[in-house]
Parts: C-alpha cells; sequence; structure tokens
C-alpha cells in the first residue's frame, strides 16, 4: 500500500520539524513527563490520609491509576493532538490538508504527532510494571492477556472520546476548552477505583459512558477481587468492546463534522 | 470533453447575527446561488467577481473542502467530497493563503515528502521538478525552510508542489495576490506555458484582471453566487458595448459643434486642445483620415478598452 508511505513521509516530516528546534523539544519533552508524574502523586496523596481508601489498598489503587495512566498517555501520544483541529478550523488550514490524497484524521494526527508527549509513555509503563509486582496476582493466560489489552484498549477508548471532542469544533468552532473536561475529566474519573462515585455521577460517567470498563473493572480481574459495586466478573474482559463502540461513534461523529466544515474566507 | 461539471450547485451558510443582547437570529446567506457551468478539457478559465461572490466557495467545491447544499458536481468523472482522496490525486489546488508546504523544512523536502504522499514514480517527479525548477527559478532557495521565503518565492514554490503528481485540473485561488511586478510576471508566464500545452485544465480565480487577459480566453464572472457573464473578453466587450477610444493632440482647439460621424466625443481638455473620440461605428483608420481632413492633428493614440471599466459596470449593474 503506498499510502503507507505517504503517512510516513508526514511523521518523518513532523520529526525533522520538531527537532528543528533541539532545546525548545528537550524542555518540552521533560515538562510532559512531570505532569504524569503528579496524576500518579496525587492517588499517593490520597492514599496517605488513609491506608484504605473506599475498600481498596493503595497499592491496588496504583495498578488502578497506572492501568488508566498507560492507556491515556498512549491516546494523548498518538492523537492527543486532534485538540488542534480547532485551530485548524478557525483559520481554514483545514482546507490544505482537504486536498491532499489521505485521510484527514490520519494527516491531522500525523502532522501534529506530539513527540515530547513520548516519556509519559515510558512512565506510565514503568509505574504499571511496579504496579503488578507488589500486588499479589495468581498469574493465568487469560490475566496476561488481559494486561496486555487492557492498555491498549484503554488507547482506544481515550482515542475516540478525543477525537469526538475535537469534533465539535466543526460545529461550534468557539469549543474552546470544552472539549477537555471529557478527555482530561474522563481520565480523571478512571484513575480512582468507582466505588469512590456515588449516585447518579457514577452511573452516567462508569456505566453510561463507559469509563469504569477503562481500567477499574480490569483491575478488578486482575486482582480477582469481586466488585463491591456488584457487577460480574465478566466485566473485566469488556474493555476492548466498549472500545471499539466508542471508536464506532467517535468515526460516525467525525464523519459527519467534517461535512459540517464551512472553511473560512480568502 | 468535460472535466468540471456544475449543475445548479448551492452552497447555503447559516449565520447568526446579533439581534439585541443576548438573542441571535439565525439567517440563511447564499454563497453560490444555483450555477451551472461545464468546462472542457484544456481549458483555461478565469473566474472573477467581488469580494464575496462565491467564488473560493465554488473552487472548495470543485475540490472537496466544502459538501454542496444542494445541486450536482463532478470533476473528472468523480464527485469530490466522497471521492475526495480519488480527486485528490488527480487534481492540483493552489489556494494563496494556505500553504502546502512545511514550514519548517526547506523548500526540496516539502517536494519529496509530496512524492510520497502523491505516491509519484521517481522519475516523473525528478522530471516535473527539474522542469518547474528551470521555469520558476527556484534553484536559489531549494535549500531554505519555507519559513524564510519572500511571499514570491513561496508562491512559486506552492505552483509547483501543486503540479509534481502531473494533475490533470489545476485550481489557483488568487495565484498573483500580494506579489510584486516580478513575481507576477514569472507566475503568469509560467502559467501561460502551461496551459499552452494543453495538458492542464486551469480554472483560476483573481481580482487582478491584467491575469486573465494574459491567460484566459474564457471569463465566467460571478456575482452574489451566480454566474453574470460566461464568454470570452471580446464578448464581454460586445456585450457591454465597450469602444476603442481615439485620443487626439490638435494644432487649434476643437470647435465646440464639432461631430465625427460614427464616433462621439467622450472627454475635452479644458483648452480644448485635446479630444477623445469613442468609435462607435467607424473603424481607427477612417476617423482619423476625416479627423486630418478637417483640422490639424498633432498627435494621436487609440486605446483600448479597458476589462477592469468593463467589469466594474458589470459589478455595479448587478
Amino acid at each position: 500500500m503506498g499510502e503507507f508511505r505517504g503517512y510516513g513521509a508526514l511523521l518523518g516530516a513532523q520529526i525533522r520539524s520538531v527537532t528543528s528546534y533541539r532545546a525548545s523539544f528537550v524542555v518540552e519533552l521533560l515538562s510532559n513527563v512531570g505532569s504524569t508524574g503528579l496524576d500518579i502523586v496525587t492517588v499517593l496523596v490520597l492514599f496517605q490520609a488513609g491506608r484504605v481508601v473506599g475498600g481498596f489498598t493503595l497499592a491496588e489503587a496504583v495498578l488502578i491509576v497506572s492501568l488508566s495512566a498507560c492507556g491515556f498517555a498512549m491516546a494523548d501520544f498518538t492523537v492527543g493532538n486532534i485538540d488542534q483541529l480547532k485551530t485548524y478550523v478557525r483559520t481554514g488550514r483545514l482546507d490544505a490538508v482537504l486536498v491532499r490524497p489521505l485521510s484527514t484524521l490520519g494527516q491531522l494526527v500525523l502532522m501534529d504527532l506530539p513527540l515530547r508527549k513520548g516519556l509519559r509513555l515510558l512512565l506510565g509503563a514503568t509505574v504499571l510494571v511496579l504496579a503488578l509486582r507488589v500486588n499479589h496476582i495468581g498469574w493465568t493466560p487469560g490475566r496476561v492477556v488481559l494486561v496486555l489489552v487492557t492498555p491498549l484498549a484503554g488507547a482506544v477508548f481515550f482515542g475516540a472520546i478525543f477525537v469526538m471532542s475535537a469534533s465539535l469544533a466543526f460545529w461550534w468552532v468557539e469549543s474552546g476548552e470544552i472539549g477537555s473536561s471529557f478527555t482530561y475529566g474522563g481520565r480523571d474519573f478512571t484513575s480512582y477505583p468507582v466505588p469512590l462515585y456515588g449516585g447518579w455521577f457514577r452511573a452516567v460517567f462508569a456505566y453510561g459512558l463507559g469509563f469504569g470498563f477503562v481500567a477499574y473493572q480490569p483491575a478488578l480481574a486482575l486482582l480477582g477481587r469481586t466488585d463491591p459495586v456488584g457487577l460480574p466478573p465478566v466485566a473485566g474482559y469488556l474493555s476492548p468492546l466498549v472500545a471499539l463502540v466508542a471508536a464506532g461513534v467517535a468515526a460516525a461523529v467525525w464523519r459527519t463534522g467534517i461535512r459540517h466544515y464551512r472553511s473560512t474566507g480568502s | 470533453m468535460t472535466i468540471i461539471e456544475m449543475r445548479d450547485l448551492r452552497k447555503d451558510f447559516t449565520v447568526r447575527v446579533r439581534a439585541g443582547r443576548l438573542r441571535r437570529a439565525k439567517r440563511t446567506v447564499s454563497a453560490v446561488d444555483g450555477i451551472d457551468l461545464a468546462i472542457r478539457a484544456g481549458e483555461m478559465v478565469g473566474y472573477i467577481g467581488p469580494n464575496g461572490a462565491g467564488k473560493s466557495t465554488t473552487l472548495k467545491m470543485l475540490t472537496g473542502v466544502l459538501t454542496p447544499s444542494s445541486g450536482h458536481v463532478a470533476v473528472c468523472g468523480l464527485s469530490p467530497v466522497p471521492q475526495r482522496t480519488k480527486l485528490a490525486l488527480r487534481i492540483g489546488v493552489v489556494f494563496g493563503q494556505r500553504s502546502q508546504l512545511w514550514w519548517d523544512l526547506p523548500l526540496h523536502e516539502s517536494f519529496a515528502l509530496l512524492r510520497h504522499i502523491y505516491r509519484v514514480p521517481a522519475a516523473d517527479h525528478a522530471a516535473r521538478l527539474r522542469r518547474c525548477v528551470d521555469l520558476l527559478d527556484l534553484g536559489p532557495f531549494l535549500d531554505i525552510p519555507v519559513r524564510q521565503l519572500s511571499l514570491g518565492q513561496r508562491m512559486r514554490g506552492e505552483l509547483t508542489a501543486a503540479l509534481l503528481h502531473g494533475p490533470e485540473v489545476l485550481f489557483l485561488d488568487e495565484p498573483t495576490i500580494g506579489l510584486d511586478v516580478v513575481s507576477k510576471q514569472a507566475v503568469r508566464s509560467f502559467l501561460a506555458e502551461l496551459g499552452a500545452s494543453g495538458d492542464v485544465t486551469l480554472v483560476l480565480t483573481t481580482h487582478d484582471l491584467a491575469d486573465i487577459e494574459r491567460l484566459c480566453r474564457r471569463l465566467v464572472v460571478i456575482d452574489h453566487g451566480r454566474v453574470v457573464h460566461d464568454g470570452t473578453i471580446e464578448d464581454l466587450h460586445a456585450r457591454y458595448g465597450s469602444r476603442r477610444s481615439l485620443v487626439v493632440d490638435l494644432d487649434s482647439p476643437l470647435a465646440p459643434d464639432f461631430t465625427l460621424p460614427g464616433a462621439t466625443v467622450t472627454t475635452v481638455s479644458a483648452d480644448r486642445y485635446r479630444a477623445t473620440f469613442a468609435l462607435d461605428s467607424v473603424s481607427a483608420s477612417a476617423a482619423v483620415a476625416r479627423l486630418m481632413a478637417v483640422t490639424a492633428v498633432r498627435d494621436l493614440s487609440l486605446v483600448e478598452p479597458d476589462i477592469e471599466d468593463v467589469v466594474r459596470r458589470l459589478y455595479a449593474a448587478t
């Protein structure tokens, strides 16, 4: 497929463009590690107050946050910069993207690939490995697959959220940071055990929008714990399905959005 | 062979206008209001109209950027929006204000990237690039990052970028806007040569009527989203009664009751030593001969009708 070379060329161009400003690239790379680190530190601080929160120990909570962080970091690294779409729409630069023989989403992702977020991925993976070691996990082939699939499914899920919230810009150019409340808010939600949330909030976010299946349910399955909320054990293995549904919805929203693109006068 | 076809093509935009402190009223504006147009392969078509007439909107519907509100549009036999990527391989687009080049990379790297994006065989790419480098004199700045190029240099780069995949149709949105006289000339001669080869269909929008006079045999004038003229420049002059003018300097003041059969006096200088005649139904030589017979002419010149003037009248009339 010749198209892959086209995408490869875009990626190469992005790497060369970014590295043409070397010093600022290094600074951004390092400052980005900080933000993922902070998410994990928040969990540590919370558990410093009480050793057990919502029936979960510190080690268990770190497993949840690391699964969430891995998935999110992967999504943020690949499609996170799609939130730049609003700039492309507002300035009409999307025109130049639309006249090229490659997929619009693919081009936007590769043209803006946030290489500076690369180290976050490494940090998330490191914490995940540590969390797997401090928890006593009875390894079975099923759980090995689960621990590999969960971050990937999480990445697809968060990627879909990124694309959907970015698509707001097609209808509403001044969408500003509203999209971020779903992406970053969603990540924060998945960083904690679901029983910490209550009532309608839990019902809507954890089960209605599917955030509960990204890290919390798979962590329960890995630990062999029963869900205090009462979902059956199979819920731990549903993340790929939830991710696929989210991806399907995101693709439909994106396609409808493109047809609503209005460009700008020139 | 028809390569571009539009039938009753429309594009409506809803705009929100302030109607009071907080309320906003919705209003529908037709940017393109029912255009019918067919362009044959190899034609060079100039697309002109005042600001906001719908030129760019039409071009964006032809290139798959905007989805039409209604009507039929086909380019190279393809439907632009549903078959966007397929069409992109067969057309070239230069939007004066939207760069196709990589801002931080040297010009030649942008060209190399485009080869991969458009999947062009290396030999074809090299041959086309060599031709563009020669004709547009790109050699001196191929190694300079695009962000450091002058507008004229960048525009020559954009033209090259749009042609490297050998498009069948080239769309140009204001290709000479903001360029100095020399760069304008370079771009025009390049496009003239390209058009003369007949391999490429050229559609260009412009505000600079010199572009049209130099390049396009066919002129489409659009206003308020509709075609108000479609034909040659000569057709336009004939339709709006533009006439050639004869300007004469005389040895003695022109008599107040002077008449020249078949021509009208349009202006006379204050001292009446210089007069301009619009030639209605008389040839220039006959007019000159008659003038010389009755008065002493020191100098004379013949002025071709001014297209700017015609277009100004055309815009005002609609």
